[in-house]
């Protein structure tokens, strides 16, 4: 029922827990909802001088595949440039896993639980660099 | 003891033959494989014997008479003969039919099937606890109403619903009461006429019996219930259910029966005590445990917990050396979690976060224990994976935040 890959990312997860959700360099990505059976937070650290993703982490409440799906999307963003990550498609989760039909939902969800984290991040930068302006240029 | 894995704790899906049933059946395969309707010689008398022997043991267990019983090919069909039964007999007399959101799908689909042809029906909710309402069933019932059809126990969440006062409101109201009995019978002791039950459907295979074989009990006096055969042909079983007889699997339902009935008092005793034994166990080790359904009314084999915050496919995938089954359906393509949970108001991720534990004539406390163990800890492994644990550990309301479920 289980391809070797799902069972080995649930039985081994990669990357499980989490990372400071106030630190500006880290994007946080929730996405999914309890009573669809799925949520999916992701997050993600990276470096501001190389736009590097340094680190990334993730939580899962649901199925089997919904674990393999964000344990494998966070194995895959380490070291990605913010650009390379967004360019990660569910296709290429499904096709790592060899998830069937039934569970292409659950490579959906982690895509999007990645451009969510990256968006999350994206406005913490956008956020500190126009306060920064703000600090730098005081209205009174 | 060393313990046998796979475990076997889904005793309300199937249950394995009894080794006794087995031999009762097995001389009907070969040296006495008559058929029942051969009444010119004796290969047919032997088979007709050994089914009017079955006959009067299914009927001893529900305290009905012996040719009050037909026999079916399983609880579906015994379901749908009950209900499009009555529904063709007394079209005349009204076309109304009351049930309850949470019955097994043989009763609701074939409840659906008649509102196609016309036929009124009124499904009852259900309380917090898995039970109708007493004063919601007797609102429903109209100069209409033909038949009024209620499950005894239930598949999922094993809630025993009250039978004995549906029967008083039926008799007095004059309307039929067909209850789909499988899973109570042969595990509590369930009785036709104290009940006033009038039509009552069973399977062999939910009470150690064999697979293919059913009954329907249809009431002879007081009053007499009369229904239209769904299947047509050579008239067998008063003409209610025609078809060959399957005499092998008859004859072990009827040694299935027997058996249930002598041991169904000490069997009861000790699966309620592993039950609860079970229940005590997990409650012990693990917080945010939520039963559903009464535990007051409730088989003394069944328990349904919802493990909050872990998804139940999650957990079966961790728990692969035990059999039990979930409420959530991620496999479905649906991806609805089970109705019946949802019926009782509990929301969604607690139905998606179910596990129904079916215990029975093997279960042993040893299995009991290592279910408990392995549950405990893959429930705690998955719950330290689990979003939904951190934010309820943080102090976030879940059911207040807005989740994004756009495209899913």
């Amino acid at each position: 029922m289980y391809s070797k890959n799902v069972i080995d990312h649930y039985e081994n997860p990669r990357n499980v827990g989490s990372l400071p959700k106030d630190d500006s360099n880290v994007g946080t990505g929730l996405v999914g909802a309890p009573e669809c059976g799925d949520v999916m937070k992701l997050q993600v650290k990276v470096n501001p001088a190389t736009g590097v993703i340094d680190d990334a982490k993730f939580k899962t409440f649901g199925c089997g595949s919904a674990i393999a799906s964000s344990s494998l999307a966070t194995e895959w963003l380490k070291g990605k440039t913010v650009d390379q990550a967004l360019a990660i498609k569910n296709t290429d989760i499904v096709n790592e896993l060899s998830l069937p039909p039934v569970k292409i939902h659950c490579s959906v969800l982690a895509e999007d639980a990645i451009k969510a984290a990256i968006a999350d991040y994206k406005k913490k930068q956008t956020a500190t660099t126009a306060s920064a302006a703000k600090e730098a240029q005081p209205t009174a | 003891m060393a313990i046998k894995l796979p475990i076997y704790m889904d005793y309300h899906a199937t249950t394995p033959v009894d080794p006794r049933v087995v031999e009762a059946m097995v001389p009907y395969f070969t040296e006495h494989f008559g058929n029942a309707a051969s009444r010119n010689h004796p290969f047919g008398w032997e088979a007709e014997e050994a089914v009017e022997k079955a006959r009067k043991q299914v009927a001893d267990l529900i305290g009905a008479n012996a040719k009050e019983i037909v026999f079916t090919s399983g609880a579906t069909e015994s379901d749908n003969l009950a209900i499009k039964g009555v529904a063709g007999m007394y079209r005349e007399k009204g076309n109304h039919i009351i049930t309850a959101v949470t019955e097994h799908k043989a009763v609701i689909d074939t409840c659906k099937h008649l509102e196609k042809e016309g036929y009124r029906v009124t499904y009852l909710a259900v309380k917090k606890d898995g039970l109708i309402s007493l004063d919601e069933l007797k609102a429903a019932i109209t100069d209409k109403t033909i038949l009024i059809t209620i499950m005894a126990a239930n598949n999922e969440i094993g809630v025993i619903q009250p039978i004995a006062e549906i029967g008083a409101i039926a008799k007095e109201k004059g309307t039929l009461f067909h209850t789909d009995a499988v899973q109570i019978v042969g595990k509590v002791p369930f009785n036709v006429n104290e009940l006033n039950v009038h039509m009552a459907s069973l399977s062999a295979h939910k009470m150690y019996g064999p697979k293919g074989v059913g009954a329907l009990y249809v009431r002879r006096r007081n009053p007499r219930v009369l229904l239209a055969p769904i299947i047509d042909g050579g008239g067998h079983e008063r003409g209610m259910r025609s078809g060959t007889l399957n005499v092998p699997g008859i004859v072990g339902f009827g040694k299935a029966a027997e058996l249930c009935k002598q041991e169904m008092a000490t069997e009861g005793e000790r699966l309620r005590n592993l039950r609860d034994y079970l229940n005590d166990k997990l409650h012990k080790q693990l917080d945010e445990l939520y039963i559903n359904g009464s535990m007051e009314h409730r088989l003394p084999h069944n328990l349904n917990i919802s493990f909050a915050y872990v998804e139940g496919e999650s957990l079966l995938m961790g728990i692969n050396d035990v059999a039990v089954s979930s409420g959530s359906a991620c496999t479905s393509a649906s991806l609805e979690p089970s109705y019946v949970l949802k019926a009782l108001g509990a929301g969604d991720d607690l139905a998606h976060s179910s596990i129904r534990f079916g215990l029975g004539r093997w279960t042993t406390k040893e299995e009991v224990d290592y279910v408990a163990d392995k549950l405990t800890s893959v429930v705690s492994r998955l719950r330290d994976m689990s979003p939904l644990y951190e934010l309820a550990k943080e102090g976030v309301d879940l059911s207040t935040m807005v989740w994004q479920t756009e495209g899913h």
